[in-house]
């Protein structure tokens, strides 16, 4: 039996959910998203990540329909949704800072969406309780806002936002309030809810971390563009730029300019008195045209010793160690001054670790372990 | 508990001896058996049943009663209403000289407001009754209102309003069913501060106020001028008593929710 992945953005007949098309929103002089076309299908668990003012919350707000489109369209299910109001919209949103009623109970709060669509009594309780259920609140149906913890007022926004059924749920930093113990736990909780319910997920977040977890795909923005869509291990593997490769995770970039090696592979001259890299890049890269190397420090390893036939090997004299724990990350100096990160997994215990401060070492990686970038 | 140091002592007996010497003798001498204010003449409650007798005193109480319960609704609605414009609407053309013009009637002479608006209702013939009375406390008191709500409105979390519409509110139900019941507290402060005010009015109301419709202060005020009499101190004494009562028990009140939310939050962190 085989498991098709999901990835309805490969497939050309697939029909997306919401569509923007070259969105612009203007604050006065301001232009907080800019000539922006981007797809996203259903049940995609989309995120929106960037720096704070990159315009990611103004594009959840149009969505919700707090913020009208300055040019072009946004459609939801084929429907143009410029003059359709939020409270028409089959689009739900769970607020930053929750925005829980605190003179309603947590079973109102719930409730409070369906009771605007008059349902009767019976089904209300019927819906009101499976949502209670699915975010695991049973025991607080009664409570006020301000009589439960963060992580359940969290879970009550999400059964609010969810009660209606909305075609798509907009999450605006849903995480940001709790302490990262919780908020990993909450990661999951979020994805299995997803799953269960089939709705469209859009996330806003600042988290690179959040966004890598639970996302389908990622879209990182910068200055009211998207810069890079991809699923995580694209953005994260193959960035199509040093804002993406610097933005998401520690990276090292070596700039130098390309000259072609073999097919698909060219040196990079990168220091005065240094062999060239070698790097394999799928993009063409024009005789001594300036790139830039981005390899995450995971990908490099460190020896005492001179490796013998390694693609790329550097010496260079150790000056600071940062020990996490499970990883130690070590910053080695090369000769021109650079410095480049290493990582390893300490499989061995500290006691026994045979690198030091101020110890002359070589790095070395693979022609495939970097992505030659061009800006 | 820390001793008091002298000076301290002579400061508060100072400070409260100044402020409450008059209502104290006010109300002693409001049980006064004798006729003569300064005299004392032995405790009796006589003037008490005087008062409740006296037909003249119990319409002008009625009166004012009525005023102030109609017209601080009204500066209640109207204030609110402002209030919730001038904070909500964001940036407009001449925000700052509306906001402006809302408070301006804080500090105001009340002769010139008096005064303009007899002027107004002479000029639109409106006969002087208890509705000019009731029309010129809303005008007045309504900007006591609005400064009021919009203090509270300034710290409302505005997503709040956004999550009532993004689940499927208009305007008008979202402001019903969370705005209003949240800033509840403000507002009602604000009717029990136009209504105080309405009932102890006499500059405003001594303009706009016809024969037939003598609100309780002006009452007291026209017999205190032939004389006061121990039946104008026993109904000072009774107001006293009202106010000290409202006042007690709406503290009491605000302190009780104050202590339960406190209760409620420190519980919800220890089960978390």
């Amino acid at each position: 039996m085989s498991t098709t992945v999901f990835a309805p953005w490969d497939d050309p007949n697939a029909k997306p959910l919401i569509r923007f098309k070259n969105v612009t929103k203007r604050f006065g002089e301001f232009v907080a998203i800019d000539d922006l076309t981007q797809d996203i299908y259903e049940r995609e668990f989309f995120a929106l990540l960037g720096p704070s003012g990159c315009g990611k919350t103004t594009m959840m707000r149009m969505l919700a329909g707090f913020e009208s489109v300055s040019e072009g369209t946004i459609e939801l299910a084929g429907q143009d949704i410029a003059n359709v109001p939020p409270n028409q919209r089959a689009v739900n949103m769970m607020f930053q800072s929750y925005a829980l009623f605190p003179h309603l109970s947590v079973y109102d709060n719930i409730a409070f969406g369906l009771k605007r669509d008059k349902m009767p009594k019976d089904k209300i309780d019927a819906r009101v309780s499976e949502m209670l259920k699915l975010t695991r609140l049973e025991k607080f149906a009664r409570r006020k806002p301000h009589q439960i913890s963060g992580g359940q007022r969290q879970r009550v926004a999400l059964a609010r936002s969810l009660a209606k059924g909305p075609k798509l749920l907009l999450l605006d930093e849903p995480l940001g309030a709790l302490d990262k113990k919780l908020r990993q736990d909450t990661q999951f909780e979020l994805m299995d809810i997803q799953e269960t319910t089939g709705t469209t997920f859009v996330i806003v977040t600042h988290d690179q971390e959040e966004a890598m977890t639970v996302a389908s795909r990622v879209a990182v923005m910068d200055e009211g563009r998207i810069i890079q869509v991809a699923t995580p291990s694209g953005i994260y593997e193959t960035p199509n730029s040093v804002y993406v490769a610097d933005f998401i995770g520690d990276v090292n970039i070596i700039s130098g300019t390309a000259q072609a090696a073999k097919k698909g592979q060219y040196y990079v001259d990168w220091g005065v008195n240094q062999a060239p890299i070698l790097a394999t890049s799928e993009r063409p890269f024009s005789e001594g045209q300036e790139c830039h190397l981005a390899i995450r420090p995971e990908k490099i390893s460190i020896t005492k010793e001179k490796p013998e036939e390694a693609e790329n090997a550097v010496e260079g004299k150790v000056l600071d160690i940062a020990y996490l724990g499970n990883l130690s990350t070590y910053h080695v100096e090369l000769p021109g001054g650079q410095i480049i990160k290493a990582q390893t997994a300490n499989t061995r215990r500290l006691s026994r670790r045979d690198i030091t401060w101020e110890d002359s070492v070589w790095i070395r990686w693979n022609a495939t372990a970097g992505v030659l970038l061009a800006e | 508990m820390k001793r008091l140091s002298i000076f301290n002592v002579t400061s508060l007996t100072l400070g409260f001896t100044f402020l409450y010497l008059p209502m104290v003798l006010l109300v002693i001498y409001s049980f006064n058996e004798s006729k003569l204010v300064t005299v004392w003449a032995g405790f009796s409650t006589k003037w008490y049943g005087e008062l409740l007798r006296d037909e003249a005193f119990l319409s002008a109480a009625w009166i004012t009663l009525e005023v102030a319960i109609i017209s601080s609704t009204f500066a209640t609605i109207l204030g609110t209403m402002a209030a919730y414009v001038l904070v909500n609407s964001g940036r407009f053309f001449g925000r700052t000289l509306f906001s402006g013009m809302i408070y301006a009637p804080l500090v105001m002479p009340e002769v010139i407001t008096g005064l303009s608006l007899l002027l107004l209702f002479i000029g639109i013939g409106l006969d002087r009754g208890v509705l000019t009375i009731v029309l010129a406390h809303t005008t007045f008191s309504m900007c006591f209102v609005s400064v009021v709500v919009s203090s509270r409105l300034v710290s409302f979390d505005r997503s709040l309003e956004e999550a009532a519409l993004d689940l499927g509110c208009n305007r008008f139900d979202a402001f019903r069913l969370v705005t209003l019941p949240i800033i509840a507290p403000a507002v009602i402060s604000g009717w029990l501060l136009a209504f105080t005010l309405s009932l102890d009015d006499l500059v405003i109301a001594s303009f706009v106020s016809g024969p037939s419709s003598t609100t309780l202060p002006i009452k007291i005020w026209s017999a205190v001028r032939l004389g006061v009499s121990p039946e104008i101190n026993a109904l000072s004494t009774l107001m006293i008593g009202i106010v000290t009562v409202g006042v007690i028990s709406a503290s009491l009140v605000s302190k009780r929710n104050s202590v339960r939310a406190q209760r409620d939050a420190q519980a919800a962190e220890r089960g978390a």
